[in-house]
């Protein structure tokens, strides 16, 4: 088994966007899916407004909760200028899924340093494949709004080759019941979008 | 079955497992989850003690009582408790005693880096480290064992990417809880006067070896022979990582890490041509290695410094992959912040104000040292501003009259904090001591404490009264302010500065996110664009709601823009309401 037959897949934001409930439901997943699957996280200081990341690794065996640099070809940055902060990560051939939602850093709020512009121009014209979603519309659309991590979850499934069926399982059992639909509705938003 | 476990909840699962009924812990990243996860487990006994030493106390009388008992800390925790941690170990443990070193490389969340390896071979205490969730609860299990079969307490040592990474984890059914507890007098044993203390010294001794020729055969200390031309040598995470990398070389796997199986370890360097050891902070295997006459290669090639991960040890084994060759693009920093109406945040903008010099803490507060708060200017340990601010205020005699304020949270001031501020009050100190009671373990995730009146299973307990606990310890002059109420926070902080001797504030208001909050949120506050003369004073307070925003400057006008708030994130404290000079913000 070499490392090349394990996938490694990048989430990244700001603390509170519920990254890690959305890379708990992933492994979850690809654990019914009947692969090895490991994947890392940071607690802590990214509780108040910090970077958060998580990485997802998956195969038959997996060794390493976190990929090397230059090893990654899926990123999904649940903000927009976090896609940024992780570039070395990523390979020339990444797909890169990205929340056009943009939370300031304090650096921003206080007119010292702007906020990137052009960001989705810069990604295009360097990666193979980038995609655009407002998953905080389509949480509001779906009637819940906490629910864009599970919004970014159904777009980042339709590159995952795990059966339809096993993710809405998971869903399922990942939220207490009455939350259990509008989550299932935003995963399918996700997945269409 | 099979689920998927973080590295602490797989220890808490494994603790469980072995029928262990018994932890003491305090809080702190990256160990917190264990506790809270084992204190969810049926049947057991679980308490936050007041400190880390306290918590390595308590295990210790419950294995005296003849109970399998675990205490629970981080790396740093390691060294409040360190006293009794050395003792401990001549004096065995009666029924089982086990202790977590939850180490941080990379300083996620820490004020230092130490490689608490160095503990083991310092303290004459053996030492297992797992590299995944699964070994974390297996290893967990083995450790309890060896404390009973050898008499020693036994460590178990993690790290940030052990506690905090997950993976499928195969559950087992526990043992059931046996009661051997009973009362034992056994005063050669337990009571570590020199006379009986240098018998036990020599028992260390005994065990040292009986544990060194254990480990020989230690089913966790694992060779893997695959490519012979390169041997690696490794533990804990970073052998994922080299596996990772480098699936065909050859591993000597070591589950303990103290004391070091020789043998097996020659063994190896005979069935392999070149030795690398991997392994994350100090060169601890490496010189052991050498000093037994072995040729390795180690910190000449890999860091000192910092977590590795599988990039890291491929590039420094010389086979580095080629770079992608993005051009970068640079942005700004994202640090973590005080949350939008913490109220730390009133009185940290007030210290700025005073122009003091703050000695800081350990908590959510020391985030205030950053711009633009700028309200804390030292952290070293828990506890530790209380002794400093004393320390500075007698060296500084009358330059540092009303100029030094220490700052220290109600679950540090309980942790480490009360001895020192008896200090003050015996030695006659004129700083400043302010409490910052938001009534929890804030920085950690919301654990409870002696001053919030619960316990981590829930039950009512006492709730220690600050004022009445300052008082008692000598201290005449004592405060208590609402850090909302920005106009009167200052005022008696300068008052208490203007003071001889010593005096504390008592800085009191729950966190935002506090579980038992009696009020909810006000209506956000707004600004008005009309009012707003965009003089970016409401910036000064760092709250994640306000931003800058640029407008184009209109004839005659020197605005250049205005301060906006999201409603989404306001929790309305009201601060900015108070340093606006316009009143142009209003709810």
């Amino acid at each position: 088994m070499t490392d090349s037959d394990v996938k490694s897949i990048l989430l990244a934001g700001v603390g509170g966007q519920g990254i890690l409930r959305a890379s708990d439901i992933m492994c979850m997943a690809i654990m019914e899916a009947g692969l090895d699957v490991k994947k890392s996280e940071v607690h802590g200081m990214a509780q108040r407004g910090g970077c958060v990341t998580s990485h997802v690794r998956y195969g038959n065996k997996v060794y390493s909760p976190l990929a090397k640099q230059g090893s990654i070809n899926l990123l999904v940055a649940f903000e927009k200028m976090e896609t940024l902060r992780y570039q070395n990560y990523l390979t020339k051939d990444a797909t890169v899924i990205v929340n056009t939602e943009e939370i300031y850093p304090p650096a921003v709020n206080s007119g010292d340093f702007p906020y990137p512009e052009d960001i989705i121009l810069f990604l295009k014209s360097n990666y193979r494949q980038v995609k655009e979603i407002d998953a905080t519309a389509l949480a509001r659309e779906s009637g819940n709004l906490k629910t864009a991590n599970v919004v970014l979850l159904g777009a980042i499934s339709t590159l995952m080759n795990i059966p339809e069926s096993i993710w809405g399982d998971v869903i399922k059992n990942a939220f207490p019941e009455k939350l259990v639909k509008v989550n299932l509705t935003a995963f399918q938003m996700g997945r269409d979008a | 079955m099979k689920i998927l476990m973080s590295g602490n909840e797989a220890i808490a699962r494994g603790v469980y497992e072995a029928g262990v009924r018994f932890a003491a812990a305090y809080p702190g990243t990256p160990s917190t989850e264990i506790m809270e996860e084992f204190s969810n487990y049926e049947g057991v006994y679980a308490e936050w003690s007041p400190n880390e030493k306290v918590a390595l106390e308590v295990a210790i009388g419950a294995a005296f009582a003849g109970e399998k008992a675990i205490a629970i800390m981080k790396h740093v925790g390691v060294n409040v408790a360190a006293d009794p941690l050395f003792t401990v170990s001549y004096t065995g443990t009666n029924g089982a005693l086990v202790i977590i070193t939850a180490d941080d490389p990379s300083l996620h969340s820490s004020q230092n880096e130490q490689d608490n390896r160095n503990y083991a071979k310092f303290a004459k205490i053996p030492m297992l480290e797992p590299s995944d969730p699964q070994e974390a609860k297996e290893f967990i299990k083995l450790a309890f064992e060896i404390s009973e079969k050898f008499d020693t307490p036994v460590f178990l040592r993690t790290t940030t990417r052990v506690s905090h990474s997950k993976a499928v984890v195969a559950l087992e059914d526990p043992l059931p809880y046996q009661d051997k507890t009973g009362i034992t007098y056994n005063s050669a044993k337990f009571v570590m006067v020199p006379a009986n203390a240098r018998v036990r010294r020599v028992e260390v001794e005994k065990r040292m070896q009986n544990l060194k020729a254990f480990a020989e055969n230690f089913s966790e200390n694992r060779m893997e022979i695959n490519n012979p031309d390169i041997g690696i040598i490794t533990a804990g995470m970073p052998y994922n990582y080299a596996k990772d990398v480098f699936p065909d070389y050859s591993y000597l796997k070591l589950g303990m890490v103290y004391p070091l199986p020789e043998e097996l370890i020659r063994d190896f360097a005979t069935q392999v041509k070149n030795i690398y050891v991997i392994e994350e902070l100090d060169p601890f295997l490496e010189e052991q290695i050498k000093a037994m006459g072995i040729k390795v290669i180690g910190k000449e090639i890999f860091p000192y410094t910092n977590e590795f991960d599988p990039g890291i040890i491929q590039n420094a084994m010389n086979k580095p992959d080629k770079p992608a060759n993005i051009p970068a693009k640079s942005i700004p920093p994202r640090p973590p912040n005080l949350c939008p109406g913490c109220p730390h945040r009133g009185l940290f903008y007030t210290l700025n104000k005073l122009k003091v010099f703050v000695t800081g803490d350990i908590g959510c507060y020391t985030l205030s040292y950053m711009k633009p708060l700028e309200g804390l200017h030292s952290c070293i340990c828990m506890g530790a501003s209380i002794g400093m601010a004393h320390g500075m205020s007698k060296a500084l005699k009358e330059k540092g009259k009303g100029k030094i304020v220490g700052v220290i949270g109600d679950s540090t001031f309980i942790h480490s904090g009360i001895t020192a501020l008896l200090n003050m009050a015996y030695n006659k100190s004129n700083a400043v001591i302010i409490i910052c009671d938001n009534s929890t373990t804030a920085m950690t995730g919301m654990q409870e404490h002696p001053g919030t009146g619960y316990t981590i299973l829930g039950d009512e307990a006492i709730q220690l009264d600050l004022p009445v606990l300052v008082s008692a310890l000598g201290i005449k002059n004592i405060r208590i302010v609402d850090p909302y109420d920005l106009k009167n926070t200052r005022t008696v902080i300068k008052e208490e500065l203007a003071k001889d001797g010593p005096s504390v504030v008592i800085s009191k208001r729950p966190c935002v996110l506090f579980k038992r909050a009696k009020s909810k949120p006000q209506n956000p506050l707004q600004v008005d664009p009309e009012k707003c003369t965009g003089c970016k004073v409401c910036l000064g307070l760092g709250c994640p709601p306000i931003s800058w925003k640029k407008m184009e400057r209109k004839e005659g006008s020197k605005r250049e823009g205005i301060s906006v708030i999201d409603e989404n994130l306001c929790n309305c404290c009201g601060l900015c309401l108070q340093v606006c000079k316009f009143n142009a913000i209003n709810n």
